[in-house]
């Protein structure tokens, strides 16, 4: 079969970019085509909860786990001895969240190579992947508030209380003594408010 | 108006209950209820780095592809790479001091990892094209213009890689000459590389090649008419032992003078009696070597003239380790024997047989098993004496290591290979033990919530803050070995690869005990058994509570599907095998039977290769109960290679057998899959002990649906065949993944539908009467996740009331077989981003908690994902009803939301599989993880409804309450003196 690597790369950022890339392209694979890549992790926000962007513990994985790599300390990583046909490259770091990946090696014509985020279909230009956002795994506490207490059952019981207090006896000020009166007439007819009333059914037959 | 009052409520419950969907954690609460292991498995080679600066390290690769450095000290991992699933490590080895080197992938992949850290300093691919042994050997003082060069031979080629960067300096290609290399000679001092092997069985060839440039410069040859068996071992230098074709003579080969000679001795010429075949060691001794006699091992010396001499015979020797050369040129090895209890360590020096460096004998758990490997390293002691350490590997998979007659630490390896799990409840607690506790404890109670409240208030110092952390890890009782009232502390009975039943905590994962289950051990009539399942036998409660719990463990003799069973009943409490069963029959299936005997013994029947049923408990009771139930009695068998799916139902008692105990069956339906166009890639059924709690499902429109639930429910899933090998082969034109709904008592396909353009891996999960799978879309290149409900029709007709009453309903019309079920089933089909190992599925102690899919993610993370995202009635633009009801509008992906990783900030490498137990609290399951890691968290998919979290308030709780009284008492005073007011005016 026909030993011909295969370079991602057709726009570069930067030289040393370039010269790493070219120097991988000595590595000629055997019956199939090597994918090289790169990996990005920048610390992209100021809450790193504790998880500093480790190259080491970054697995770089090929069709679902059929093949396994990882990381040189530049972050560059390979696939060797791949076939042609259309691959998918999932990058596999605890803390950053990386779309999928979907590659094609081209056997019609070598050196040719797609490769595109399967998240938003962006085409890549070349491969190097970053991570699409940090991942939180913890929930932040809150720091403490009034408002938390006085959303919190406690805080409502006690809100409620508060009313009772000092707001019932104002409106209960305010009232007609005639309709004050009425209304205790009407209780004592009807006896103590039973739940059933206050159903909706039991409202509507009264 | 009422109506609508009553909606509003609905929908304001519906938006406290649905604020948060996600299971979600805070930093500080890790630990609180989950617990994780960290392991490699089973050891399969070892180098030392203990050089007299630094931490004492040594680099061990595993048989679950895992290269790992562990400290010396207390055993912990420093670092650890699992390598993928087809990427074993053949050879470890530590170059430079500072790079740990690997070649794995049957030798095409070597790696060299930074010593410290572990970070990966280069990867190197190395080429060949037959398949061969792969050869690691780094030679000392061969040196390059790139520092130090190592020396592998794989696939037919020898290469020589520079250790500093993985380049590949020079390779001889020897494929052509057709010769099987079994050694990479190096002598000291030479820079000459000599490569012998066979060619054929019977023909020895060696090559010396240049060590610089790597040309040929010399070819030896010669015939050996006797032929050869197994492999080569090096003695010294020159000499090579080998045995010849019949196994009873030992072969030396002296290849470096002008010509090859072989000498051949006969074995009992040296060993008086003859013991049967002999077996060498691959342990390199120099000078020396190891040959087995069955239980007895031969120690045979090479003299300078080329003789043998036997030197010692020792009888219950366990494992011999390679020759480790220390101050002056001395040479030793070790040697551990078993004797009684205890395993005996012996070390010996190789030139000097009669005096040992080292006597020690170690007390040994039994359950442990026999040592299989040991690797040793050197030390100087305080006094400069010679100390030596020595890792062992046992037959558990355990790693321990010794030093000084003791040992130091222990690694329980064997949890690395978990294959099933079950559990056990705990013992009931005794009464009266509680209550004064409680009381006792009732002013630290108090004190720590009042801690608790100056934290919430953040009034609390950072002695406090950790003052409350710690009362938070020991107030959960993790260790009780009681039962607990919230049902989360059980016992996980966890079987291993090594034939080990495990049983640990829930509440902080220790194993309570652990047993070598000996029908699972290697034996005369047992040569390679294998763990099967582990099934709960005898689960004690009403009329059997003074029962202890125990388990059935099922396991085979040989790998293949027809080897006899193996069982073993154990007792969960104690953690002792009640009674072994082997030999009888062979085991294709095991069908727990939902009958249990008047002592709460599960019923099982084994369904052997000839498709016979085997029942057991072997008791007339058990009899008494099947023939009750002997026409009801159905299951089913998937045949994935033939493509077929065969139902199967009991006939009579077997013919021409005197064991009433077996049945013979009969085939009642089979369904064959073209095999042309589909292949059987998975398949799914519901969990045995899964609770429905409600067949009816209330829609918005106060509608209701009635949900399809059969146990007999078959999920399959078939692939083109082209499209169920590799990844990226097949074209989305020639793939289509083919789901089905098989009813397995009657044969009935149910449902049927097909993906086109889609492909394996297959996982599946089936559960109440929904089914959500995980497959490949290849128009999209992206994973989907579809979901499949299935809800009878049959009932439809009968909700009118009026027609109950009136008779006309269906209820009476006659239920055949032959008649289609009335079913309709619902599908929708979403983008998945992750790749996916392992999907389980919540499960309660009631099922009225939603459920929560647990996904494996290709990270080795557990990702819970609510049901609710996978439901076939989302829509782009759910109506006002829908809402209400909880719908949640369509989307073409569903959501990874990071808080919902179950697992955290961790991972369970290697992850295999998922398992979920109810805990007594309906909101709450119980999960396990379990890969070369192994995790345990629990977890409430609707958020714990029925009890108290963990932060809640107890002294705000007390405070309000206070606060309620003193109010109550200043508005009666002021009421009081209100009323007294205006009686005075």
């Amino acid at each position: 079969m026909r030993s011909k690597p295969v370079i991602l790369l057709l726009l570069l950022h930067s030289l040393l970019c370039f010269s790493s890339l070219s120097s991988s392209q000595a590595i000629s694979a055997g019956d199939g085509y090597t994918i090289n890549g790169r990996v990005k992790l920048r610390s992209m926000g100021a809450q790193g909860f504790g998880l500093p962007g480790k190259l080491s513990n970054v697995k770089v994985i090929l069709n679902g786990g059929q093949r396994v790599t990882f990381l040189r300390s530049d972050g560059y990583f390979s696939f060797h001895n791949v076939p042609a046909g259309t691959h998918l490259i999932e990058v596999d770091a605890i803390g950053y969240f990386f779309s999928p990946v979907r590659v094609d090696v081209s056997a019609r014509n070598p050196g040719k190579v797609q490769a595109t985020l399967t998240e938003n279909r962006r085409g890549l230009i070349e491969l190097v992947l970053e991570p699409m956002r940090e991942e939180q795994y913890y929930e932040i506490r809150e720091p403490f508030s009034i408002m938390s207490i006085a959303k919190s059952p406690m805080g409502l019981m006690m809100g409620f209380m508060v009313v009772v207090m000092f707001l019932m006896p104002k409106l209960m000020e305010n009232m007609d003594p005639e309709e004050m009166r009425r209304a205790q007439e009407e209780m004592r007819i009807q006896g103590v408010p039973s739940l059933a009333n206050m159903l909706p059914g039991g409202a509507a037959r009264s | 108006m009422g109506n609508g009052m009553i909606r509003f409520f609905l929908v304001l419950l519906l938006f406290l209950s649905s604020a948060e969907y996600i299971f979600s954690l805070y930093e500080d609460q890790v630990g609180l209820m989950d617990w994780h292991q960290r392991y490699v498995g089973k050891v399969k080679h070892a180098v030392f780095h203990t050089q007299k600066t630094g931490r004492k390290r040594v680099a061990v690769s595993t048989e679950e592809n895992v290269v790992a450095l562990l400290d010396l000290r207390h055993g912990e991992i420093i670092w650890r790479h699992v390598l993928g699933a087809n990427d074993a490590v053949d050879a470890v080895d530590i170059a430079l001091g500072k790079y740990v080197i690997t070649l794995s992938s049957e030798g095409s992949i070597l790696r060299a990892w930074s010593l410290p850290d572990g970070q990966m300093v280069w990867g190197s691919f190395l080429q060949g094209s037959n398949l061969s042994k792969s050869l690691l050997s780094l030679p000392v003082n061969l040196k390059a213009n790139k520092g130090n060069v190592i020396l592998v031979f794989s696939k037919g080629c020898l290469h020589a890689v520079s250790s500093i960067d993985g380049e590949v300096l020079w390779e001889k290609d020897l494929s052509a000459e057709s010769i099987e290399v079994q050694q990479i000679i190096r002598p000291l001092g030479s820079d000459m590389i000599y490569a012998v092997g066979f060619v054929g069985s019977s023909q020895f060839d060696a090559y010396q090649i240049n060590a610089k440039n790597g040309e040929l410069v010399k070819h030896k040859s010669a015939d050996f008419p006797d032929g050869f068996y197994g492999d080569l071992l090096l003695v010294s230098s020159d000499i090579l032992v080998s045995l010849d074709a019949t196994r009873t003579s030992l072969v030396t080969i002296d290849f470096q003078k002008g010509e090859i000679i072989f000498k051949k001795t006969h074995v009992s010429d040296i060993v008086d009696e003859s013991f049967g075949t002999a077996v060498l060691l691959p342990s390199e001794l120099s000078g020396m070597f190891a040959v087995r006699f069955n239980t007895l091992l031969v120690f045979i010396k090479v003299t300078i003239e080329g003789k043998l001499e036997v030197v010692d015979k020792i009888t219950n020797a366990a494992a011999v380790s390679d020759a480790l050369s220390f101050s002056e040129g001395q040479q030793a090895f070790a040697l551990v024997e078993h004797v009684d209890r205890k395993i005996l360590l012996t070390m010996k020096l190789v030139h000097d047989w009669n005096s040992d460096l080292l006597k020690e004998s170690i007390a040994m758990d039994l359950q442990r098993g026999m040592v299989q490997k040991v690797f040793i390293n050197t030390y100087i002691r305080t006094d400069r004496s010679q100390g030596f350490r020595a890792l062992i590997v046992m037959e558990d998979h355990s790693l321990l290591l010794l030093q000084q007659g003791e040992i130091v630490w222990s690694r329980e390896e064997g949890l690395a290979s978990v294959i099933d799990v079950t559990t056990s409840e705990l013992p009931v607690e005794k009464k009266g033990i509680l209550v004064v506790k409680v009381e006792q404890s009732l002013f630290e109670w108090l004190k720590g919530h009042v801690l608790k409240l100056k934290g919430t208030l953040m009034l609390a110092g950072p002695e406090d803050i950790a003052a409350i952390q710690g009362m938070r890890l020991k107030s959960s009782e993790k260790s009780k070995m009681t039962r607990d009232h919230n049902g989360f502390w059980k016992l996980l009975i966890v079987l291993t690869k090594a034939g080990k039943l495990y049983a640990l905590h829930t509440g902080d994962g220790r194993v309570v005990w652990s047993l070598l289950l000996p029908s699972l051990r290697e034996s005369g009539s047992c040569k390679r058994p294998t763990g099967l399942s582990v099934y709960q036998w005898q689960v004690p409660h009403h009329h059997a509570m003074d029962e202890n719990p125990s388990v059935l463990v099922v396991g085979r003799c040989r790998p293949n599907w027809d080897a006899p069973v193996a069982l073993s009943f154990v007792d969960t409490y104690t953690g002792k095998e009640l009674k072994s069963m082997g030999l009888i029959h062979s085991c294709a299936q095991v069908i727990p039977l939902p009958f249990t005997d008047s002592t709460e013994q599960r019923l099982h029947l084994l369904i052997d290769a000839e498709k016979h049923a085997h029942l057991y408990p072997r008791t007339s009771e058990a009899i008494g109960i099947l023939q009750h139930e002997f026409s009801n009695i159905y299951w089913y068998s998937v045949e994935a290679d033939n493509g077929i799916i065969r139902g199967h139902v009991l006939t009579s008692n077997c013919i021409g057998m005197v064991d009433e105990y077996c049945f013979t069956s009969r085939e009642l339906w089979s369904i064959v899959f073209p095999s042309e166009s589909e292949k059987i890639i998975a398949t799914a059924t519901r969990k045995l002990n899964e609770v429905v709690h409600t067949q009816a499902k209330a829609i918005a429109d106060q509608d209701v649906m009635y949900k399809y639930i059969s146990k007999n429910l078959l999920f399959v899933a078939t692939s083109a065949p082209k499209a169920s090998g590799e990844f990226g082969m097949a074209q989305p034109e020639e793939s289509c993944l083919v789901v089905y709904l098989i009813d397995t008592v009657t044969g009935r396909i149910l449902h049927r539908m097909t993906h086109h353009g889609s492909q394996g891996p297959v996982h599946a999960v089936l559960s109440e009467n929904w089914v959500v799978y995980h497959y490949f879309n290849l128009r999209a290149h992206r994973y989907e996740m579809s979901v499949m409900e299935i809800y009878d029709q049959s009932w439809v007709d009968n909700k009118d009331v009026w027609k109950l009453v009136v008779g006309k309903h269906n209820l009476t019309s006659p239920i055949s077989l032959y008649s289609r079920p009335a079913v309709v089933t619902k599908s929708q089909s979403y983008f998945f981003t992750h790749s996916v190992k392992a999907i389980a599925v919540t499960s309660t102690a009631k099922g009225i908690t939603s459920k929560q899919l647990l996904i494996g993610t290709i990270g080795d993370q557990v990702l819970a994902l609510d049901k609710r995202y996978l439901d076939p009635r989302r829509s782009l633009d759910p109506t006002q009803a829908e809402k209400e009801e909880g719908i949640i509008p369509l989307t073409d992906s569903l959501p990874i939301i990071p808080q919902s990783y179950v697992t955290h900030a961790l991972n369970v490498e290697g992850l295999r599989g998922i398992v979920t137990l109810p805990a007594k609290l309906e909101s709450t399951t119980l999960v396990f993880a379990y890969g070369v890691d192994i995790f345990f968290t629990r977890i409430a998919p609707s958020r714990t409804y029925d009890s108290l979290t963990e932060d809640f308030s107890y002294a705000l709780l007390l405070l309000t309450i206070v606060a309620l009284i003193a109010a109550i008492f200043v508005t009666w005073i002021m009421s009081e003196r209100k009323e007294l007011q205006e009686k005075w005016t």
